[in-house]
């Protein structure tokens, strides 16, 4: 039996406080030194950390940075001063996108290498756009589910990447008619992508493609971040060649298994001078997500490039005026590839807007076979997705980054991620990553839901 | 009227084991001030060293906030939580501009605008506070009905008449229920609320919190559920209105703790974390929890999942038939999450002999539970309800089955919105921690526990929760609740809660509404 993957986690704190979301506010002034002080009682210990409370009355009023808000010294205070807020800070972090809990879930998962848990139930919006507006299948009675988080069934998250040839062709004697072609195995279904922004940090690409070879993956590098990969690390990068520069990576392109290439109009002549320098090479198309994806997938896939990755922007949008959400582009192309007969033959690479293990599972479920990740990357080593800092005054100081850190943060959060994919798959009674894709019969879709359920309210 | 409940000794004992003498609880709502010395309220009113305790503030204030005790020089601190805010300026008792030395100012309290989240707001939470309190809805503007979470429930609004097509009486209409329509000549077992607790494991919580459960169940003639924890000693004086729970684990389940009950419920999925099953941290399983569940003190307890019984609806009969062989008095209960193919799982259910369909939606659950699960796995309960119904009254067994939805239901009319997508009741559990005094704040699973002294077994903390104080904060909690549902019954002119079941041209969706009913909102 072959050895079971494993995801080597190891705690890996964050090297600043991460940013708290609550902090307490209090008025030092009336305080009367009651000396039942619900401070010193708080059952976390966070105020005894904060040590220096109440020895130095002029320093300023720092926010808890671990407050878990459970109220307790505030309703408990003599005199009623405490009060709750929020850090504004925290309030701060990312986006429309990456709002301040999927950064700071992130941050813990980097962190910890392990599934965010919380209890009281679920805490957010009922639905929102895109993944959001989506939930997976669960099994019951009938449908048995697997019991994979535990470990006492093993779940594969394997996917294969290459062109899958629909059927064998044998010769008069039984053998192989043809050469196979080559197909690569990645332990679980994302690749390390480029991240949308480069931090002035060397270590950075050098972290992302020795990650990538301690997960069994592959990392997706420019070709001036080749250098940065060690030796023993060749096998996991996947060069991504903006311009037919393929001399002059001659040596290096004999010995990897697989390069990206960007789409244009000569992509086809350029996949081939790649497979004249190394016939075993894996073709990848690297496209912009756009409305007219499925024309030019279908050119390609003609074309004999059956390896696609599809890019939609960091939100998970078309780049289009009226742009689709990613996983509703994917559930098109996916089903126009299924009506034509050849989906099995083709490998969907999907990024943009991947930002949560769920994220993993739904793009899977609308169609991609794996996905590609680069923000989430960087955000495991800290970044909290500002639109200012990329310049020299990153909050996250992510130019002094060393590699073996950034190295087990990103481990890390693949784990978090995994152990979770383990989870939805154990859930739905799936034990194969790659019967997961396009199963839209195990999701829920909200369209379907909201008209089957409300669609005859008040009639 | 409410019928009164059985005397416990027409319950026949089906002989095999003595019974412990059923306690009365009396139903009877008791004023019950939050357990921490200062209540949170929306609005913070302070008074500053220019008070010359005058006193005018203390006869002007209709709502309580100014307290000057006979005897006392000095006038106390605001209790500001019973504040109604800057509305007051509208009357002529407005203590901020009345304060012959300007000593009182009024702001938002942070604490308030920092709590909650979407599903259950900051007003959620001191609304369920100040029913727990009084016993009554808020009449100072807290939103206790819905959310803001965006979507189901909260988008959801009743359709009143202009005037009810029938005048009622709050004393003619009946808020009961039958949890037994089979027919099958085990006994009709009647509950006078529309609602049971939910199964909260001894471990999970404090015996405390499970005695004030029971309790206030024993009060309002209802259950609440052990839960998958074994069945604690101290629930004897209950058992009438305890459902102990079967889950895959099957920690504490003994023949005698089935024999013991009226309802038995199988757990075969919970809405938390469906399709996953239960983990009690070892930090949790104390000495006393090990005993109860017949394991090692200090290790992580899994329940696996699912059943490895049960592949089948035959499996599931049989595990079912093996319940009512050993207790053949007892009613059984299915509890099950909300899979796309919810609809088949309850006929199949039905087929298997269960009395009670009990649907847990996914956004629900006390327990902690990956985040991941609570979100994305398995439907949200407001669409597995009519789902479920519609597909029971196509197969012409609706009326054989008692449909209970769970999982999300925070508030009296989200329990009423449910009845009218289709269940017949609903089972509470957040609401009734929160009553106890939680806020939510997630950490159920960390280190010792709850801080709050809830969720937690920890023989320091759970002491935070006195059994009295939490049984009447229940008692509260569920008259405030009956008085809504009354109050929207005699505003359709039902007489009955059952009259409510499936009415969906009783509700409109703020979404999809007709023009001008938005407007009503």
């Amino acid at each position: 039996m072959p050895k079971r993957y494993h995801i080597p986690i190891v705690p890996a704190p964050a090297r600043f406080r991460p940013v708290g979301k609550y902090g307490t506010v209090d008025w030092r002034e009336d305080c009367s030194r009651c000396k039942n002080c619900v401070k010193i009682q708080c059952v976390y210990g966070i105020y005894r950390s904060e040590h220096d409370y109440n020895i130095d009355p002029s320093s300023p009023t720092e926010p808890l940075f671990d407050c878990h808000a459970c109220l307790s010294c505030i309703q408990g205070c003599t005199k009623g001063l405490l009060s709750l807020s929020i850090n504004p800070e925290y309030l701060a972090l990312g986006g429309d996108y990456w709002r301040p809990d999927l950064i700071a879930a992130t941050w813990e998962q980097a962190e910890a290498g392990r599934i965010p848990v919380s209890g009281a139930g679920y805490r957010g919006p009922f639905s929102g756009p895109g993944f959001d507006s989506m939930w997976t299948d669960m099994s019951e009675i009938v449908r048995p589910t697997r019991d994979g988080i535990h470990g006492r069934e093993y779940i594969n998250t394997s996917v294969d990447i290459g062109p899958k040839p629909p059927h064998l062709a044998l010769g008069p004697n039984g053998e192989l008619d043809e050469k196979t072609e080559p197909l690569l195995e990645v332990p679980i279904p994302v690749i390390l992508d480029i991240p949308p922004w480069d931090p002035p940090n060397e270590a950075i690409p050098s972290a992302r493609i020795a990650a990538a070879a301690a997960l069994g993956t592959l990392s997706v590098v420019r070709p001036n971040e080749i250098a940065a990969a060690a030796p023993n690390h060749l096998s996991s990068l996947v060069p991504l060649f903006e311009e037919p520069r393929f001399a002059e990576h001659e040596p290096l392109l004999q010995q990897i298994r697989m390069v990206e290439i960007a789409d244009g109009p000569d992509t086809l002549s350029h996949a081939e001078q790649l497979r004249i320098i190394n016939p075993d090479l894996i073709v990848c198309a690297r496209l912009r997500l756009e409305p007219a994806a499925f024309e030019r997938v279908w050119a390609l896939y003609e074309g004999g490039i059956k390896v696609i990755h599809l890019c939609a922007d960091t939100q998970g949008r078309e780049f289009a005026g009226r742009p689709r959400f990613v996983k509703d582009a994917l559930r098109d192309i996916h089903g126009r590839l299924v009506q034509e007969g050849v989906r099995d033959e083709v490998t969907l690479i999907a990024s943009g807007g991947i930002a949560a293990a769920e994220h993993v599972a739904k793009s899977i479920v609308c169609g991609a076979d794996l996905v590609a990740v680069g923000l989430p990357l960087l955000v495991a080593l800290g970044c909290r997705v500002c639109s200012a800092g990329h310049n020299g005054s990153c909050p996250a100081d992510m130019q002094s980054i060393d590699t073996s850190y950034a190295v087990q943060r990103i481990v890390n959060l693949m784990g978090a991620w995994h152990s979770q994919l383990i989870e939805v798959l154990g859930a739905m009674g799936i034990r194969e990553v790659r019967r997961l894709r396009g199963e839209v019969g195990r999701a829920m879709f909200q369209e379907d839901l909201e008209r089957e359920a409300f669609g005859d309210l008040g009639r | 009227m409410i019928s009164a409940a059985e005397p416990a000794s027409v319950r026949a004992n089906n002989g095999r084991m003595p019974r412990t003498p059923q306690l009365p609880v009396e139903r009877e709502v008791r004023p019950t001030p939050d357990r921490y010395r200062n209540p949170i309220g929306r609005y913070k009113v302070r008074r500053s060293a220019d008070c010359r305790s005058c006193g005018l503030c203390v006869e002007l204030c209709p709502h309580g906030v100014h307290q000057k005790p006979p005897g006392y020089s000095l006038t106390l601190r605001p209790r500001d939580h019973l504040c109604i805010g800057p509305d007051c300026a509208q009357t002529d008792h407005y203590c901020i501009e009345r304060c012959p030395n300007h000593a009182l100012s009024l702001a938002r309290n942070p604490t308030a605008d920092a709590m909650g989240d979407p599903r259950w707001t900051s007003d959620l939470i001191l609304s369920t506070w100040h029913q727990a309190e009084t016993g009554h809805a808020p009449t100072g503007g807290l939103e206790f009905q819905h959310g803001a979470s965006g979507g189901g429930f909260d988008k959801l609004r009743f359709r009143f008449p202009e005037r009810p097509p029938v005048a009622l009486d709050d004393s003619e209409i009946d808020t009961g229920l039958e949890l037994n329509r089979r027919n099958d000549g085990r006994p009709r077992v009647h509950i006078d609320l529309p609602i049971y607790g939910g199964g909260m494991s001894f471990g999970s919580v404090s015996i405390h919190v499970m005695l004030s459960k029971a309790r206030a169940a024993a009060a309002w003639n209802t259950f609440t559920c052990t839960g998958e924890g074994g069945y604690p000693g101290r629930l004897e004086p209950y058992d009438d209105n305890v459902i102990t729970q079967v889950a895959t684990g099957l920690f504490g389940v003994r023949e005698e703790t089935i024999q013991r009950v009226r309802v038995v419920e199988f757990k075969y999925a919970q809405g938390a974390k469906p399709g996953l099953g239960g983990h009690l941290l070892g930090d949790k399983n104390t000495p006393d929890v090990a005993r109860m569940r017949q394991a090692v003190a200090g290790n992580a307890l899994f329940s696996p999942f699912p059943f490895h019984s049960v592949y089948s609806v035959e499996d599931h009969k049989k595990h079912l038939d093996w319940i009512k062989m050993t207790n053949p008095k007892a009613l059984v209960s299915v509890k099950v999450s909300t899979p796309t193919d919810v609809d088949m799982v309850a006929v199949g259910s039905y087929f298997a002999g269960a009395h009670i369909i009990h649907l847990d939606g996914s956004y629900g659950g006390t327990g902690a539970a990956p985040d991941i699960a609570k979100k994305n796995i398995a439907m949200p309960i407001e669409y597995a309800v009519p789902k479920v119904h519609k597909f029971l009254v196509a197969e012409g067994i609706r009326d054989e089955v008692v449909l209970i939805a769970s999982g999300g239901i925070r508030t009296a009319h989200d329990v009423l919105k449910a009845i009218a997508l289709g269940a017949d009741g609903a089972v509470i559990g957040t609401a009734e921690l929160v009553a106890l005094g939680c806020i939510r704040c997630g950490g159920c699973e960390s280190g010792r526990g709850c801080a709050r002294g809830i969720a937690t077994t920890d023989p320091e903390l759970m002491l935070q929760v006195d059994i009295d104080w939490g049984t009447q904060r229940l008692i509260n909690l569920l008259a405030a609740w009956r008085e809504q549902f009354v109050d929207v019954l005699r505003h359709f002119g039902m007489r009955s809660i059952t009259e409510l079941r499936g009415r969906t041209d009783c509700l409109y969706h703020l979404d999809y509404a007709k023009e001008g009913e938005a407007a009503c909102d």
